[in-house]
């Protein structure tokens, strides 16, 4: 689903990532694991282009976002992120948070097929043509009312449903991160892009946020994770890549990574954070 | 005090029978006029600059812009109001050859004025907002434009609205030069009373007075505005 070919990231003269290539399939959940700045949370951002990378191409399906021709907008709506700091909109409240993306992106769509479908009832009518017309089969009011009911499906699912009308100031670190989530499964993506979910949370959320992050594993939900929780990334990981100095110097099992690393730094870092 | 007494029984004659009131009312309407829609203005041109100076620089036309908008600012912020006002009315208007009433012309430069100024402070505004937000509207696939606008500068207003009523202040007290270019604000009216019988004492201290009523007026409705915009900061 997503190739990484020679990625290369650069600050002046700071090299932070040194030709990664790596493939991540459909239904794959990676754990990212290493010790700080050897770039793994670079990395996970180069993949939807929060990072603007220096060199290197990454095809997600089928596709180089890489190319600066390339509509980097729709492919970020196919892939969730979900940051360290929640960053939920101040000033919206839960349900706006979770709506705002889907019903903007609805309605400009809705817009752009009216604009076609003027343009072609004009040409059919000065050039006597009988181009067909775009169906629209769905209306502004409709938009917004799908997206307020996946968004109270979304919430009830994560029990929430009572802090629909909340604003994020009044909730706690765990709350947050949930429904910082569910804002991106409102998307629809097709991968999930994880930094750090549980680093910035009092350790009783953290399970809390782990519980919904491996529902949504168990569901097939393809994802990558950068994390410092090394016992959720044996559980639930599929393959795990130990990351070092902007490399990836292991990429194995996470029964192989955890049991037998292969390589010193590996051993290393893993022999202190265990 | 029974000179004041008297001072105060010829201020009252004439404002009441030679109808100063009415120059009185209509200096007040054109003193909030001014000032309020210059702010108006001022917000609009100000957030527009302050969107295109933090924006990334890129390219050519958006270095360009960058550069014409600093260019606005030294310009707004380097010369006095009334020079600006002297300037657009006996300078500007003759030249380019349109009769504009002074009224007008004065909200025109208090707009273009406090634009330079509000740029600043919304630029302020905008780099205070954290820049997760930003990143999460992008990252959502909303384009630059529009998590600027639905979520960053909404942000950025509510923690500028203390300073954008000090603002509004200095504007409500700076009207006091459109005299120069023959504008009927508060000043005008008061002088006009006074000069009726070459009594100014009471008409400039009733002046005085309405110009601290209505700066106390602007700060309570500026105090109203900041305690419904803390909504999302209550917890609730």
């Amino acid at each position: 689903m997503i190739d990484v070919i020679n990625l290369n990231k650069t600050y002046g003269k700071l090299d932070v990532l040194k030709g990664i290539t790596t493939s991540i399939r459909q239904g794959e959940k990676i754990a990212i694991i290493g010790p700080s700045g050897s770039g793994k949370s670079t990395f996970l951002r180069c993949l939807n282009r929060m990072e603007e990378p220096t060199g290197g191409s990454i095809v997600f399906d089928g596709r180089d976002i890489t190319d600066p021709k390339a509509d980097i907008d729709e492919h970020r709506r196919q892939m969730g992120m979900v940051f360290q700091h929640f960053n939920l909109f101040n000033n919206k409240t839960v349900l706006e948070n979770i709506m705002l993306a889907p019903v903007y992106l609805g309605l400009r769509d809705l817009r752009r097929l009216r604009r076609r479908n003027r343009l072609i009832r004009l040409r059919n009518l000065f050039g006597g043509g009988e181009l067909p017309l775009h169906p629209i089969d769905t209306s502004a009011a409709r938009i917004k009312a799908e997206a307020r009911e996946n968004a109270l499906r979304l919430l009830k699912r994560i029990g929430l449903e009572d802090k629909a009308d909340a604003y994020p100031s009044t909730l706690s670190g765990g709350q947050k991160q949930r429904i910082a989530i569910v804002r991106a499964l409102a998307m629809n993506p097709k991968v999930l892009l994880f930094d750090e979910p549980t680093s910035a949370l009092d350790p009783e959320m953290v399970g809390e946020v782990l519980d919904l992050i491996r529902q949504l594993a168990d569901e097939g939900m393809t994802m990558v994770i950068v994390t410092h929780e090394m016992g959720f990334a044996r559980e639930v990981a599929t393959r795990v890549l130990f990351m070092d100095g902007g490399q990836i110097l292991e990429d194995d099992a996470p029964e192989r990574i955890f049991s037998d690393p292969r390589h010193p730094r590996t051993r290393e870092f893993l022999s202190k954070v265990l | 005090m029974g000179n004041f007494d008297k001072k105060l029984e010829r201020f009252w004659e004439v404002f009441i029978e030679h109808g100063g009131y009415v120059k009185v009312l209509t200096g007040l309407q054109n003193t909030v006029w001014i000032a309020v829609a210059g702010l108006a203005i001022g917000i609009l041109i100000g957030t527009l600059i302050a969107i295109i100076r933090v924006a990334p620089k890129s390219g050519v036309l958006s270095r360009a812009l960058d550069g014409l908008c600093v260019f606005y600012v030294g310009l707004f912020r380097g010369t006095p109001i009334v020079v600006q006002l002297l300037v657009a009315y006996y300078v500007m208007l003759p030249l380019i050859g349109v009769n504009i009433p002074a009224l007008q012309v004065c909200v025109i430069v208090f707009g273009l004025n406090s634009g330079a100024y509000v740029s600043e402070i919304m630029r302020g505004g905008i780099l205070s907002v954290d820049p997760g937000q930003m990143e999460a509207g992008r990252a959502l696939g909303l384009n630059y434009r529009v998590t600027m606008l639905k979520i960053v500068v909404p942000q950025a207003v509510k923690n500028i609205v203390p300073t954008l009523g000090n603002e509004f202040i200095t504007l409500i007290k700076e009207t006091s030069v459109v005299s120069f270019v023959g504008a009927a604000d508060l000043y005008v009216a008061f002088n006009y009373i006074g000069s009726n019988n070459y009594e100014f004492m009471v008409p400039y201290l009733i002046m005085a007075l309405i110009y601290i009523a209505l700066v106390a007026i602007a700060a309570l409705i500026i105090r109203q505005l900041e305690r419904s915009l803390r909504k999302s900061d209550r917890r609730h």
